[in-house]
């Protein structure tokens, strides 16, 4: 049996990956994708901690968490392609209209 | 053989990770993601929760992936970032910050949050989480249905070439 501070330590070098990669990189694709990282690694802590307390709770808050990034990716990406077709250019440094 | 599959799939996991962020071109990115979801989706088997393991399957590698492919399809992007940085020297402080972060989240796991439970004890298969969904998170559950129609309506107002 592992034990669950392994899966909760893994889940914090992933979370870790995922804000450096929204940091470092610059293409709003790949920012998203560190984002879906992101909630991963938060997602296994979650089953992790819930399999230690013995609750089924953390799954379905996993569930939730599924169903909310679903949206998410949706609305994201679809916000991306708009963007994308008013500026022809792919990068997150290009769009500072919203920056005061 | 627990602890040996747990390193090896850690390993992929935390590798597939890496190589997503660092790798330049965007659907290389996407693949190492979806390895990446494949291996959390066994860290849930190992974990006992059977059900999350195939929504994750379904739903992240499957769905989410598929139309994050799409997208770059779409765009056809590729080449945005081979040009140089305008702004390296501040993404270079991304490796000290993300190290501190991990130093933090490690502090912070490391403290005791209370007994654990007994292994054994644990009651994690599909049939308590169904039934948790739908008696106690009955209406979070239904009110993920609302935003899910939401957010497909959203997509479909934002898709929608405008008037202009």
């Amino acid at each position: 049996m592992i034990p669950e501070t392994w899966y909760t330590a893994l889940s914090a070098v992933l979370f870790v990956i995922g804000v450096v990669g929204v940091v470092i990189r610059r293409n709003p694709l790949v920012i998203f994708m560190s984002i879906e990282l992101m909630l991963n690694a938060a997602n296994l802590s979650l089953v992790a901690f819930g399999r230690r307390y013995g609750s089924p709770e953390g799954q379905a808050l996993v569930f939730f968490v599924m169903a909310v990034a679903a949206a998410v990716v949706a609305v994201g990406l679809a916000i991306i392609v708009a963007i994308f077709r008013v500026r022809r250019r792919l990068s997150v440094d290009d769009l500072s209209l919203m920056r005061w | 053989m627990n602890v040996l599959a747990f390193a090896v799939v850690a390993l992929l996991a935390v590798a597939s990770a890496l190589a997503m962020v660092l790798v330049r071109n965007p659907i290389h990115s996407a693949l190492f993601l979806v390895v990446n979801l494949f291996c959390v989706a066994v860290f849930y088997l190992m974990l006992g929760a059977e059900f999350l393991a195939a929504a994750q399957v379904i739903v992240y590698a499957g769905a989410i992936m598929v139309l994050f492919l799409f997208a770059i399809f779409v765009l056809i992007p590729g080449k945005e970032e081979t040009g140089p940085d305008p702004r390296r020297s501040t993404r270079v402080l991304a490796a000290p910050v993300g190290a501190i972060l991990f130093v933090l989240l490690l502090v912070m796991l490391s403290t005791r949050f209370g007994q654990p439970v007994p292994a054994g004890a644990v009651d994690g298969g599909v049939a308590s989480l169904g039934r948790l969904l739908f008696t106690d998170y009955l209406f979070p559950f239904e009110l993920t249905s609302v935003l899910l129609l939401a957010a497909m309506v959203g997509v479909l107002v934002l898709a929608r070439r405008g008037p202009s």
